[in-house]
């Protein structure tokens, strides 16, 4: 009974947390999009592609829901004749991505005792 | 009568084998459910913690360089002595003065470009397989950068070199390019492992010491290139890779 207890108290705290857990970040690919682009300025689609180690059309649909989001912006540029998409992260995207990891910080520092 | 009894008996006994079952399978379920339970609070803990380490390693990986191993730079400084060595011995280079009449002999460009081969294979080799060993790819945007902001003050450094020394200003070599080479460093100290930057510094400071103490020109790049790319491989082995 009393270990019901603590579980119950424990599972109430805590989805108190996974609430604030954005949904866009459920998937790893696009938590790994932003991850990249908090530390980065700007990356182009290949420089991207090489981090997250994924397929062209996989990239890009995530791109395209984080960028419904408006949580990463496109920058379209030529070098040359070829053309260079080059994205990053909004200020939307950025309050967004730091409040996630601070809710996922409380989450892990809730269940240790 | 005693065998109906017996009969009796042993139905009974089942019976109640039946009713322990079930009343054994609600207690299972009771426990399996809490087991359940738990075990699922303790993957997802897991999980929030791998989701973290996996934001942290991209953000590392893809703002640094951090495949370099420290044997690269032990191999790098053991064919800088072992250079010096051949360049001293063998053919006697070892410039007193800036300027030298005798000029640069081609064996010295020749031996320094071995040299240098050696040391940036080594690296690219070690590289790739520390790279893979961290389940990355060694080819990506920061290695790019990691390049170019190296190469630039390299080949800068390059050519001043190989003008001045077929000028004749033979001296300024080895100090020039302790300098050039340390300034690289220091350019990329922040996108890769901390310790570039110190490794920067000693060459710079020793290329300009060499710069004024052009007799110990050579003696200072064997501490440069030899000693400090040694202790500093040694330091970063033992800090990232040893386990």
């Amino acid at each position: 009974m009393a270990l019901s207890c603590i579980l119950n108290t424990r599972g109430v705290k805590v989805k108190t947390f996974t609430d604030r857990l954005h949904k866009a970040f459920e998937s790893r690919v696009r938590l790994g999009i932003m991850s990249a682009l908090a530390v980065n300025d700007t990356l182009d689609f290949n420089a991207l592609k090489e981090y997250l180690d994924i397929t062209d059309g996989n990239l890009a649909s995530h791109i395209k829901a984080l960028e419904k989001e408006e949580f990463i912006g496109v920058e379209k540029t030529f070098i040359g004749k070829k053309p260079n998409t080059r994205y990053f992260a909004t200020k939307i995207g950025r309050d967004a991505f730091n409040k996630h990891l601070e809710a996922l910080e409380s989450i892990v520092k809730s269940r240790k005792f | 009568m005693h065998i109906l009894f017996m009969g009796e008996l042993l139905s009974i006994s089942i019976c109640v084998n039946f009713i322990n079952h079930d009343i054994l399978l609600h207690v299972w379920n009771f426990i399996f459910y809490f087991a359940n339970k738990s075990a699922f609070h303790m993957k997802e803990e897991k999980d929030y913690i791998k989701e973290i380490s996996e934001i942290r390693s991209m953000m590392e990986r893809s703002s640094k360089f951090l495949s370099l191993s420290g044997w690269a730079g032990i191999m790098a400084g053991i064919y800088a002595l072992a250079g010096v060595y051949v360049a001293d011995s063998y053919f006697g280079f070892n410039p007193q003065e800036i300027s030298d009449r005798g000029g640069i002999g081609l064996n010295i460009i020749l031996l320094a470009t071995v040299v240098l081969i050696f040391a940036i294979f080594t690296a690219i080799l070690l590289s790739y397989k520390r790279a893979g060993k961290r389940e990355e790819k060694l080819w990506n945007s920061t290695t790019r950068r990691l390049v170019i902001n190296m190469a630039i003050p390299l080949i800068s450094g390059g050519v001043v070199i190989l003008i001045l020394a077929f000028k004749g200003l033979v001296g300024l070599i080895a100090p020039l390019t302790m300098i050039f080479y340390g300034l690289a460093l220091f350019n990329v100290s922040g996108i890769t492992i901390k310790e570039i930057k110190g490794l920067g510094i000693t060459q710079i400071i020793l290329g300009l010491i060499g710069l004024y103490f052009v007799e110990y020109g050579l003696l200072l790049w064997a501490l440069g290139f030899g000693v400090a790319h040694i202790l500093y491989g040694i330091v970063m082995y033992f800090k990232y890779e040893r386990g």
